[in-house]
């Protein structure tokens, strides 16, 4: 009996933790089931009897779904090109540099992030329609470029502060020119903290509402899809590109797991 | 996922510059502020000047119209109006938001402990299944939570066939399913950086507590507890944050009797159109935020989040 309580004793808090892990997954679980599952009627969220393959087979059998999907895609990836661009420039200006103004600088950074979204949007909106910026596709790309942008510095920065300076030193000293050791030390080190800023630049792109909702004029992003069918029924192919999207996602950030622990292998079997 | 730990915690670090080189000082004093710049403009630009022109937007004299264009003014009665008229929301959200982020702390720092402390090679398996949510749509995982809560779905049909549970109880549309989703959509907010801290904790100062007979809980009120209380305050403020803002979670899993002030603004500025109103509003719902945050940084006596 006392060894079941020991036994309890040093499990109970990873127990606890899978628990909660399958609080994380339950609506995960569900979305995969929903998209197996024909409903009784157009507003019925239940699950019926009635299991079918008919959303896989036909994901973009509901009007409007595929242009949204589109127009998601291509704006993740616009605002991504250029969140990361200007972000890491001013990831190297703050963890490289000491300067005056540092401090208001890391105060403009980080302010986006402690703002909550329906005040970014709606201040935006306003501003867009004082200056009468037509709403659309563009002002949903700037919108989504100012609030990925404090992400990419942060996560970048986190990745620089990390770096051995002495790598660049030795580079240095090694008669390389600055351009030359930025290129050849530098920027290969960043480099998966830059991809980690991407790829985090595009799930926020692409899952925005919020912010979206309020800029976006006629355009219909995939979210607001998905919101605006809300009132009429969802279609049951929303949980068939929800369940993609988690795939694929899942994928990628396994592959590149695989590919972190396999590189360290190899360090350590080189060592 | 990298990428989410340093959001939550690599904010703080400062981060050491190598000393400037000799050569060329010169340039060396204007490139950070030539790095600074696209960057930097796009914030003052697209963050900064829609917030201090929200501010104005506010003060603006009510009795004009988003057609007939509105007077500048000093109006404050605004703030005094949109208190009045919406207090309620305003409390609701603070104290849902509050609500959520304490069952996130109390269930998130357990999985973050088992992650960080007992999950050995399994660790980064469970790091991606903690992220694993944000990889499908926010609003449609939301949803799931309807059909999950749903009145005939079978988790409210197993409550009600418990004992003291009544044949009426239902989730959906209630305050619970509303926080439900709160903490479920917030919850990696507080986990990653209790990870962050929690993993950087030394194993050798918990055995050490326990050489010196100290129970279990001794060991966590003392050594783990204060050890990981920066992660801990980021935890709080990156999970209290947005979900005093949100109503999505509102709108989908509540009534209007669950409305939070996010719901408020949101229907001001796109169905009432009354932007002055819905300005103050986003002002209130910013200083009530402020001001919970100041109050609860100063308490918790971390002045590294900033």
């Amino acid at each position: 009996m006392s060894r079941f309580w020991r036994w309890v004793a040093d499990h109970w808090v990873m127990a606890v933790g899978i628990l909660v892990l399958g609080y994380l997954f339950l609506p995960i679980v569900f979305v995969f089931l929903l998209s197996l599952n024909r409903p009784t009627n157009r507003l019925s969220y239940d699950l019926s009897d009635d299991w079918t393959l008919d959303y896989w087979l036909h994901p973009f059998g509901t009007a409007g779904l595929g242009e949204a999907l589109r127009l998601s895609i291509g704006i993740a990836l616009l605002a991504t090109l250029v969140a990361v661009v200007l972000g890491t420039l001013m990831a190297f200006a703050m963890a490289r540099h000491r300067f005056r103004g540092r401090g208001a600088a890391n105060v403009l950074i980080f302010l986006p992030m402690a703002t909550p979204e329906v005040v970014m949007g709606s201040s935006l909106l306003a501003l867009f329609v004082t200056l009468q910026v037509p709403l659309g596709f563009w002002t949903v790309v700037v919108a989504h470029i100012m609030f990925c942008l404090s992400f990419v510095v942060v996560t970048v920065k986190a990745r620089l502060a990390g770096l051995d300076p002495h790598l660049q030193e030795a580079a240095m000293d090694l008669y390389a020119t600055e351009w030359a050791t930025f290129r050849k030390v530098t920027l290969p080190l960043v480099m998966p903290g830059i991809a980690a800023a991407a790829l985090l630049s595009l799930s926020l792109s692409f899952d925005d509402f919020i912010i979206t909702n309020f800029n976006s004029g006629t355009s219909v992003t995939f979210p607001m899809f998905v919101w605006g069918s809300a009132q009429r029924g969802i279609p049951r192919e929303v949980n068939v590109v929800g369940t993609a999207v988690f795939l694929v996602a899942f994928v990628i950030v396994a592959l590149v797991q695989l590919r972190s622990r396999r590189q360290a292998k190899a360090l350590r079997a080189a060592a | 996922m990298t990428a989410l730990i340093g959001t939550a915690s690599g904010g703080a670090a400062p981060g050491t510059p190598p000393e400037a080189a000799p050569v060329a000082r010169n340039r060396r004093r204007w490139s950070p502020y030539l790095l600074l710049l696209p960057g930097g403009l796009w914030l003052l630009l697209f963050f900064v000047l829609p917030s201090v022109q929200l501010a104005g937007t506010s003060l603006y004299d009510r009795s004009g119209s988003l057609e007939t264009g509105y007077q500048q003014g000093f109006a404050f009665s605004n703030y005094l109006d949109a208190i009045q008229a919406y207090w309620p929301h305003l409390l609701r959200s603070a104290v849902y938001a509050g609500i959520a982020t304490v069952i996130c702390l109390v269930i998130g720092y357990p999985l973050a402990y088992a992650i960080a402390q007992k999950a050995g090679r399994w660790r980064n398996l469970m790091l991606v299944c903690v992220i694993a949510p944000f990889f499908t749509t926010f609003l449609v995982r939301t949803l799931a939570w309807k059909s999950i809560l749903s009145d005939n779905g079978a988790l409210v049909e197993f409550l009600r066939g418990l004992p003291l549970i009544g044949d009426d109880f239902r989730l959906l549309a209630t305050p619970a399913a509303v926080i439900c989703g709160l903490v479920y959509n917030f919850l990696p907010f507080m986990v990653l950086p209790l990870y962050a801290s929690l993993e950087r904790l030394d194993g050798r100062l918990l055995e050490a507590s326990r050489d010196l007979y100290a129970t279990p809980v001794q060991t966590f009120r003392k050594v783990t507890l204060p050890l990981s209380m920066p992660g801990v305050v980021a935890g709080t403020l990156l999970t209290f944050i947005p979900a005093a803002g949100d109503y999505i979670n509102a709108e989908l899993l509540g009534t209007p009797n669950q409305y939070m002030i996010g719901n408020v603004i949101d229907s001001s500025f796109l169905v009432r159109l009354d932007y002055p109103l819905a300005a103050a509003l986003s002002f209130l719902l910013m200083a009530t935020i402020l001001i919970m945050v100041f109050a609860y940084v100063r308490r918790a006596g971390s002045e590294e989040v900033v």
